[in-house]
């Protein structure tokens, strides 16, 4: 059964694939329409299998929650026996159904949204390949099991990130985040073998049977401190933490579906879960928290103040997410495992609604990305508007959207969880008013005011002055047929997943209302609640608390209206700030930091490596060798002249030597 | 009846004279077919030197190993000449000098 739900994304990878690599040589390939029903068909036979096991954990005690398949023997030498096992809980039955459930809306919209593509059956072999992968790793029942799905996730966001690879662009962001991941793999690694030295298993139940049972002596303590700062330098990478997170922004280039789907709802999310699987170990270590906790508060933060300056749709809901997961690994980190699995949730709802609501904008404004040339679309794309506006409404924290109950939760936690600190809690409510802002001007810079593409965009709208901000475009004659420029509506199968998702924006919050939360109940064989509250903190507190951060959000919301309301204003504001604005739009300049102190000393050790060392003395060292055979070779083949005589004239000379030595010695 | 005895040594003389006479052929005439019929004056001053040193020796052993020797040239002349044919039928030619095609 559970091996279902892994199985029928991957046979619609094979499918699709094959029916793809069929197609190669000819002029028609399938439609969009059809391979995106069988990609759908795939993974929303997936999302049905999740629902039947999630009833099935539902119906079952709550204390042997456990669904458990094992497909083969994979490892089995001295020391180690590995099953290839899957294994169902409380935790992952929700990551399962949000990764299928949110995955089914998506692949619905890329029907629409890759209607115009080249290659329609490649994006969605490769989209069900990384659901396939995506499944394995929160499937996994054991850490090498989870780590087959986190390369194997790792290797599709590759593949859809540079899937329009002719553009170099592109092909190298895709590059980026590969080599990124790749940085953040090797922590993992690491942790994984260190948790094999240390405890004997790598098996969850097992490990946390070992951990329960008083298997952590004090000496081991250290241990687990090192396992768990290495497994988060994993996380760092895969959920684009502090200093890791560069890859996440410019993996954009790939299709707005992908955004949506990889690079918002659910691959960077693995990080949480890999956190919150292992809870028993942070747990045990307060310095592996505090520093979890503390990446997490200052990604958030700078993510957010990035984003408060970015001109491009996408680019701002990047640094959005990067921050939303800082303030999930905020929560881990204070031990609220159960508020940063919620905000996770949540988050998949509302920001896979945002990415498809900016794709749908993108495909009505014809590729345009920048904000700066929108406007005004409230009455062009109403539809869009509303669910956009649903989803705006969520991620600032506006109740009774969910992100107000997932945010207000960690912000609660923050304060006053004993393991928490002050500075915390106002790195997370800093960054909440950011966000509330950010996410506001970018609303009112693409629904509300004046339409400014008319005066900009279409009248020189020739695919020539795109610039930078050209990202995740669809092919060039994507929009041949509509003439015009005018901004359109985008049609029902975009809008109806988006639609979905905006309810789910609006309702998703209620499994974790406070204080009757169904999820810390159902998460509770998994993750044994909450931390303790400090001293001196009144549960009062939490309704001011809730208030407050209300009250943050409207003020965010409010100054962005203030300052984006009025473009005189605006431009103003925007001039007495230039310098500082300019260091924002350019992300503080950490991508020339990281080329200056990473990239190209490494080029020069590479340069000298390569020049000096390589070709002066190994290649000069090999060629030397054949160099001289080549030469003995050319002096030896003179007496090969082919001429039977000379042959025979130096067997005779060489005769009379030896009858001459025999018969009178070395004279 | 007094026959006359040929001394061994005037055989013997006569028996290196053609051996050489024959290897001057190999090692000098360009024409295979030269080539081959002085092997053939080469093999046949061994066979005679070996008949000579029998008779001197008193040894059956030489006049046997000539048998041999016989029947291997045979053998040798007549592969020989069919490669002669071989050569000549691809190369038009039998001068060994324009046969060289093995060159270094």
């Amino acid at each position: 059964m559970l091996s279902l739900i892994v199985l029928l994304p991957l046979l619609g990878f094979l499918a699709n694939g094959f029916w793809y690599m069929s197609q190669l040589k000819k002029e028609h390939k399938a439609q969009a329409s059809h391979v995106g029903a069988l990609g759908t068909a795939a993974i929303g036979g997936s999302f049905l299998v999740g629902l039947i096991c999630f009833f099935r954990l539902l119906a079952m005690e709550p204390e042997h929650r456990v669904l458990e398949q094992t497909l083969f023997s994979w490892i089995f030498i001295e020391g180690l026996h590995l099953d290839f096992a899957f294994r169902l809980d409380a935790l992952n039955s929700l990551f399962v159904l949000v990764i299928t459930g949110v995955g089914t809306l998506i692949h619905i919209y890329s029907i629409g949204y890759m209607s115009h593509d080249a290659s329609p059956g490649k994006f969605f072999a490769y989209l069900n390949l990384f659901c396939a992968c995506m499944l394995v790793l929160v499937l996994g029942a054991s850490l090498p099991v989870l780590f087959l799905g986190w390369e194997g996730v790792g290797l599709c966001s590759y593949l859809l990130i540079s899937f329009w690879y002719t553009d170099d662009e592109k092909a190298s962001a895709g590059k980026k985040a590969f080599i990124v991941n790749r940085v953040g793999d090797f922590g993992f690694l690491l942790g994984m073998f260190l948790i094999f030295t240390t405890f004997g298993t790598i098996d969850f139940a097992n490990l946390k049977m070992v951990v329960a049972g008083g298997g952590v002596t004090p000496e081991k303590l250290a241990a687990v401190t090192s396992i768990c700062l290495l497994l988060f330098v994993g996380c760092m990478g895969k959920s684009a933490q502090i200093p890791l997170y560069v890859w996440l922004p410019d993996a954009m280039a790939g299709p707005t579906p992908v955004s949506a789907l990889i690079h918002a709802a659910t691959m960077v999310t693995s990080g949480i879960y890999l956190v919150s699987r292992l809870n028993f170990l942070y747990t045990l270590s307060p310095d592996a928290m505090l520093f979890v906790a503390m990446i997490g508060g200052l990604t958030a933060l700078f993510a957010a103040s990035i984003a408060i300056a970015q001109n491009d749709i996408k680019k701002v809901l990047a640094y959005s997410t990067v921050s939303q997961l800082g303030y999930m690994f905020l929560a881990c980190g204070v031990g609220a495992y159960v508020s940063g699995v919620f905000h996770v949730i949540t988050h998949a709802f509302f920001k896979a609604l945002l990415f498809l609501g900016a794709g749908s904008v993108i495909h009505g404004m014809h590729e345009e990305q920048d904000i700066q040339k929108m406007g005004g679309l409230r009455s062009k794309m109403p539809r869009t508007f509303l669910v956009f506006g649903a989803g705006w409404l969520a991620i600032c924290g506006i109740p009774p959207f969910s992100g107000f109950f997932s945010k207000d939760e960690i912000l609660w936690q923050a304060f006053s969880s004993s393991r928490s600190e002050l500075w915390l809690w106002l790195l997370g409510v800093v960054t909440a008013l950011m966000t509330a802002f950010y996410m506001s001007r970018l609303f009112i810079l693409t629904f509300l005011g004046e339409g400014r593409w008319k005066s900009h965009g279409h009248a020189k709208h020739d695919k020539h002055d795109h610039g930078p901000h050209d990202h995740g475009h669809a092919p060039k004659d994507a929009h041949a047929h509509h003439g015009g420029g005018e901004p359109h509506e985008s049609p029902w199968i975009m809008v109806g997943p988006l639609v979905a998702l905006a309810i789910l924006s609006l309702v998703g919050g209620f499994i974790g209302i406070p204080h009757m939360s169904w999820l810390e109940h159902w998460l509770e064989p998994i993750i044994p609640g909450f931390a303790p509250i400090k001293d001196g903190v009144h549960h009062e507190t939490e309704w001011v608390l809730m208030g407050f951060s209300v009250l943050i959000a409207l003020i965010g919301m409010g100054g962005a209206f203030f300052v984006y309301g009025s473009r005189a204003r605006t431009e103003k504001l925007q001039n007495s700030l230039a310098g500082f604005l300019k260091t924002l739009e350019n992300k503080w300049y950490v991508d020339e930091i990281y080329d200056a102190v990473i990239v190209r000393p490494l080029r020069v050790v590479s340069m000298f490596l390569w020049k000096k060392i390589d070709v002066s003395i190994i290649d000069r060292t090999v060629l030397g060798v054949g160099s001289v055979s080549e030469m003995s070779g050319g002096v030896l083949r003179e007496t090969q002249t082919g001429s039977t005589q000379i042959y025979v004239v130096t067997f005779a000379i060489g005769l009379l030597v030896i009858v001459g030595y025999a018969l009178y010695g070395l004279v | 009846m007094n026959v006359p005895v040929v001394q061994p040594w005037v055989v013997l003389s006569f028996c290196s004279a053609i051996f050489f006479i024959g290897l001057a052929g190999v090692l000098i005439r360009r024409n295979i077919l030269i080539i081959i019929m002085c092997i053939e004056l080469m093999l046949n001053a061994v066979n005679l030197t070996l008949v000579t040193y029998s008779e001197m020796l008193n040894d059956l052993n030489g006049e046997m190993a000539v048998f041999f020797v016989i029947v291997v040239a045979a053998v040798e002349s007549a592969i020989g000449l069919s490669l002669v044919i071989a050569v000549f039928r691809t190369l038009r030619t039998v001068d060994t000098d324009s046969i060289q095609s093995l060159r270094g």
